[in-house]
């Protein structure tokens, strides 16, 4: 089957409306960021979230109720996969008498017996409690640890190929992960700890389809005809199209396995990667190479150094 | 031109075949188990076993044989109900014995032999409770500042240095004395006795002071034996309450893990991480043989208590405690320098420190016995009381070979092993220093479950997926893609079986993704191939052509792309670390599989045809 085979099409022609389009996404990505920000998840705010299991259907609503008459605050109840499971995020609770903070492993037990009153079937599945100052150390190493890939990976293309192909690839991965981002805070998606992991993955995703056109670029540059260099990245790209596109169909294919059936916790996840490859294989094909045309790449810059050129003839 | 020599298929053909062995434990499933331990440590008998039997035979719950592991009985039980109730039976009818419920790989004994083992499940997949444990180091560094200065006193008062006065200023130490006399005579007894201390002396007019820093990395020193200390005694403390399994292990610089699968009550187990132990000092009445003697007679000498040393050996020691446990400072296993033998040095605080002189000048030569006591919680009543066992054991017996006071060593020690248990114990008595729980998460055995079932079953349907689009569209190439992506499956679950890693749901997320990403590799080459027959080349050359030109692309992207997994492993906690994990892994299979091994395929099916026109791909 030869789909998208050897497409000629002028893809740098359309760099304009790409850059239109990517700035618009950036900036409804950072407004969004900036007004309504995340919805962090528990990893990251503190707090405690208890599911609770009845043997029958359980309303979100009756659940509320219960436990706001029972003196909770500042409650968050909603079903967790199935109609019969309820989810409640509470805040650090504070004792009015001791002013302590309640223990949390009492706060759902606490929890537990105002829920039997209303059925006496409820039943803790999971309980969870994070401290706040958890969450803080997590953004910091989150931080650190993008901080710490974006340089691995400059300094690894920089060497392969050159400065400006690795700033390109920057600017796709960023460009990722503030679109990606951005759509968790428009909806105001959970972000947790995989949303985190995820955004993390797109990175090595976003970056793996780019250095399959750049390597392309640099092959096509190196035959050393005669061409534009817009003409020399319209074809590269063209030739890696078909590729580009499978892999990311098949890549999207698990994703929507993992999305549908992996369940709830996994939900986030697969949420977050399924953007970010929608977004990634856009920016491997106009933000990376477009960048890297911007920054005046030339045949001149490829063209291999002395001393590899020399021992590359040497293979028969 | 598209041929492998005949090593590289035997080779690939091992690879293939062990990898297919060490993952085939994984495919037994788990059962439910209850372990049976006892609570000396002594291994159990044939007698313990037909015990258990009669009472699960009594008790009318199905099971299977029981059989011998090392030092423990396993039970095995085909469902949850049965294991729980045959807990709660053995627990009330199996006095002097440890319980625990577990989960056990059903892998037959000769893929055991051959040391296959199943991947550990995360607590995500078992059910279990997790807790994050923050150590107050702050605490921790007064705690030793105040012994530090207590100890100096009363060095300096037993060599009778006078001195004006004595206090903490932040990190620095520091002694004024009247004359310079003192002040070099104390020097001298400070540097040799507290090593901890860098020492500068400030002189000026009437000043004479002496500064003793605590350096960085004595600091240092302080916190990292702190959180060992916690560890050693919440380690001790979990095992004696008989949970399988456990994982109890350092985070970061203060920060403590303790995994505890199965446990569904977190009241319990709060209370194993808040238990109070002690140490005591005491004198020897009578052991060995002696104390044999009079055990037998069962008559107890008057002001004594019998004890039983590790061993099982009775001892009486006298009821009257020389030092205890909250004055010891410090203990750690050095080797002599005088007889080149394993030794115990042993630190007391000033208090303990008169105590232990005042014994010693009495009693030098005679022996003198450390009992470790523990009070663990193990339950509420029905009452809703909470019930603690106490735990007493003699941990040494040593001769009095001289007087001392706050410094002296346990000698006589068997080996280096026995006087590093020695100092562990006499340390492991309490928390360093106080521990906070900054994060704690249970999970329920039945959401385990589900979380396995959805996490397989999203992987079957990736799989399948992703084979039906690669056969339809590559037909005879997509189908040799087919056998390398589900051979990088096989490669990927034996080699996170034999390095023992834990499968967490993330973990399985990893997986999942690789085999997305694992056809990557494929179909850069076939497309290769591809452009290649367009552009006029005949098949063999375009096979080998394609899989050469495809090679570096998929170098240089998997390079690029386990960077990132390496800074996500290294800089990730718990379930970022087991994706970082299995996408690394994965990484590395598919690159052997996409490009070596379906090669070799290849390279079997047309290498041999000469006049190849054309090929399905």
């Amino acid at each position: 089957m030869n789909l998208l085979a050897n497409i000629k099409y002028d893809f740098m022609g359309h760099r304009k409306m790409a850059l239109i389009l990517s700035s618009i996404m950036i900036l409804v990505a950072f407004g969004s960021l900036f007004a309504r920000g995340l919805n962090l998840g528990l990893d990251f705010t503190g707090g405690t979230v208890v599911v609770v299991n009845f043997d029958q259907k359980a309303s979100p609503a009756d659940v509320r109720e219960q436990l706001e008459a029972a003196g909770y605050e500042k409650l968050v109840v909603k079903n967790f996969g199935t109609s019969q499971d309820v989810e409640i995020t509470v805040p650090p609770q504070v004792d009015a008498t001791t002013g302590l903070v309640v223990d949390d492993a009492k706060l759902s037990n606490d929890m537990l017996e105002v829920l039997q009153k209303l059925d006496a079937s409820a039943e803790i599945t999971k309980a969870d409690f994070v401290g706040s100052q958890v969450g803080d150390e997590l953004i910091e190493q989150g931080s650190l640890a993008l901080l710490y890939a974006i340089m691995g990976i400059l300094i690894y293309v920089t060497i392969r190929f050159e400065w400006r192909f690795s700033l390109g690839a920057i600017a796709a991965l960023v460009h990722d992960i503030i679109i990606t981002a951005g759509v968790f805070s428009l909806w105001q998606v959970e972000f947790d700890l995989t949303v985190l992991a995820a955004l993390l993955a797109v990175i090595g995703y976003s970056l793996n389809d780019t250095i399959v056109v750049f390597d392309r670029i640099r092959e096509n540059f190196r035959k050393g005809r005669k061409a534009e260099t817009v003409d020399v990245i319209n074809n590269s790209i063209g030739q890696t199209l078909s590729r580009t596109v499978i892999t990311s169909f098949t890549t999207i294919l698990v994703l929507t396995a993992l999305f549908i059936f992996g369940g709830d916790l996994i939900h986030g996840f697969a949420f977050a990667l399924l953007i970010g490859v929608f977004v990634g294989t856009y920016s491997s094909i106009f933000v990376a190479t477009t960048s890297t045309l911007a920054l005046g790449i030339s045949r001149e810059d490829l063209i291999p150094v002395e001393k590899e050129g020399a021992s590359f003839d040497h293979i028969p | 031109m598209n041929r492998y020599p005949l090593w590289k298929y035997v080779l690939i053909l091992v690879i293939v075949a062990l990898g297919t062995l060490y993952a085939l434990p994984n495919i037994y499933g788990q059962s439910p188990v209850v372990q049976i331990k006892a609570k000396d440590d002594v291994a159990v008998t044939q007698a313990t076993i037909e015990k258990v039997e009669s009472i699960l035979t009594s008790g009318n719950i199905a099971h299977d044989q029981v059989v011998i592991d090392g030092e423990t009985a396993v039970i095995k039980f085909s469902d949850l109900d049965s294991q729980r109730e045959a807990q709660d039976l053995l627990k009330k009818q199996m006095q002097g014995y440890d319980t625990a419920m577990n989960l056990r790989p059903n892998v037959p004994e000769w893929l055991e032999n051959l040391g296959g083992r199943a991947m550990n499940l995360g607590l995500d997949l078992r059910g279990g409770v997790h807790f994050l444990l923050e150590v107050d180091m702050t605490e921790a560094t007064e705690n030793k500042k105040k012994q530090l200065r207590s100890d100096v006193t009363a060095s300096l008062i037993k060599q009778k240095t006078p001195k004006t006065k004595i206090s903490w200023e932040g990190n620095e130490l520091v002694i004024g004395f009247r004359n310079a006399t003192d002040l070099a005579t104390a020097k001298t007894l400070i540097k040799k006795e507290y090593t901890e201390l860098s020492l500068s002396e400030n002189i000026s007019g009437d000043i004479f002071e002496l500064n003793g820093l605590l350096s960085e990395q004595s600091l240092k020193l302080i916190k990292d034996s702190a959180l060992e200390q916690n560890l050693t005694t919440l380690r001790s403390r979990v095992n004696e309450v008989g949970v399988a399994e456990p994982i109890i292990q350092k985070q970061g610089a203060d920060r403590i893990v303790v995994q505890l699968p199965g446990v569904q009550d977190t009241t319990v187990a709060k209370n194993i991480l808040d238990a109070t132990a002690t140490l005591e000092y005491r004198a020897t009445e009578s052991y060995d043989a002696a104390a044999a003697q009079i055990y037998q007679t069962g008559r107890t000498p008057p002001g004594s208590t019998l004890y039983f040393e590790s061993n099982g050996q009775p001892i009486y020691l006298k009821n009257r405690v020389i030092a205890t446990g909250n004055q010891l400072i410090g203990a750690q296993s050095i080797i002599d320098q005088q007889s080149g033998q394993p030794a115990v040095n042993v630190q007391l605080n000033s208090m303990g420190a008169a105590r232990m002189l005042e014994f010693t000048k009495n009693n030098t030569g005679k022996f003198m016995g450390v009992v470790f006591k523990e009070r663990i919680p193990i339950g509420k009543n029905e009452a809703g009381e909470m019930q603690y066992r106490d735990k007493q054991e003699v941990i040494s017996n040593a001769r009095i070979n001289g007087i001392f006071s706050n410094r002296f060593q346990t000698t006589g020690l068997g080996s280096q092993k026995e006087a590093n248990e020695l100092a562990m114990l006499l340390r492991a008595g309490a928390l360093a220093a106080p521990v906070q729980i900054v994060e704690e998460r249970t999970i329920g055995p039945s959401l385990g479950q589900d979380n396995i079932d959805a996490g397989v079953m999203s992987v079957q349907i990736g799989l399948a997926l992703v084979l039906v689009f690669m056969l339809l569209y590559y037909r005879m190439f997509g189908l040799i893609a087919n056998i390398a992506l589900t051979i990088n499956v096989v490669l990927m679950v034996a080699c996170l079986s034999l390095f023992g890693a834990t499968l967490t749901l993330p973990g399985i997320a990893g997986i999942v993704l690789t085999v997305g990403m694992a056809v990557d590799a494929n179909v850069l080459i076939f497309e290769r191939i591809k452009e290649e027959l367009r552009d006029g080349s005949t098949v063999q050359a375009s096979i080998k052509s394609g899989y050469e030109k495809a090679f570096s692309t998929i170098a240089d992207a998997n390079v690029t792309t386990l960077i990132a997994a390496v800074v996500l492993f290294a800089f990730g906690t718990g379930p970022i670390k087991g994706f970082a994990v299995t996408l690394s892994i994965g990484i590395m299979t598919s690159m052997f599989t996409a490009i070596v091994l379906s090669r070799a395929v290849v390279n079997l099916i047309y290498g041999r045809k000469k006049r190849l026109k054309s090929i399905a791909i």
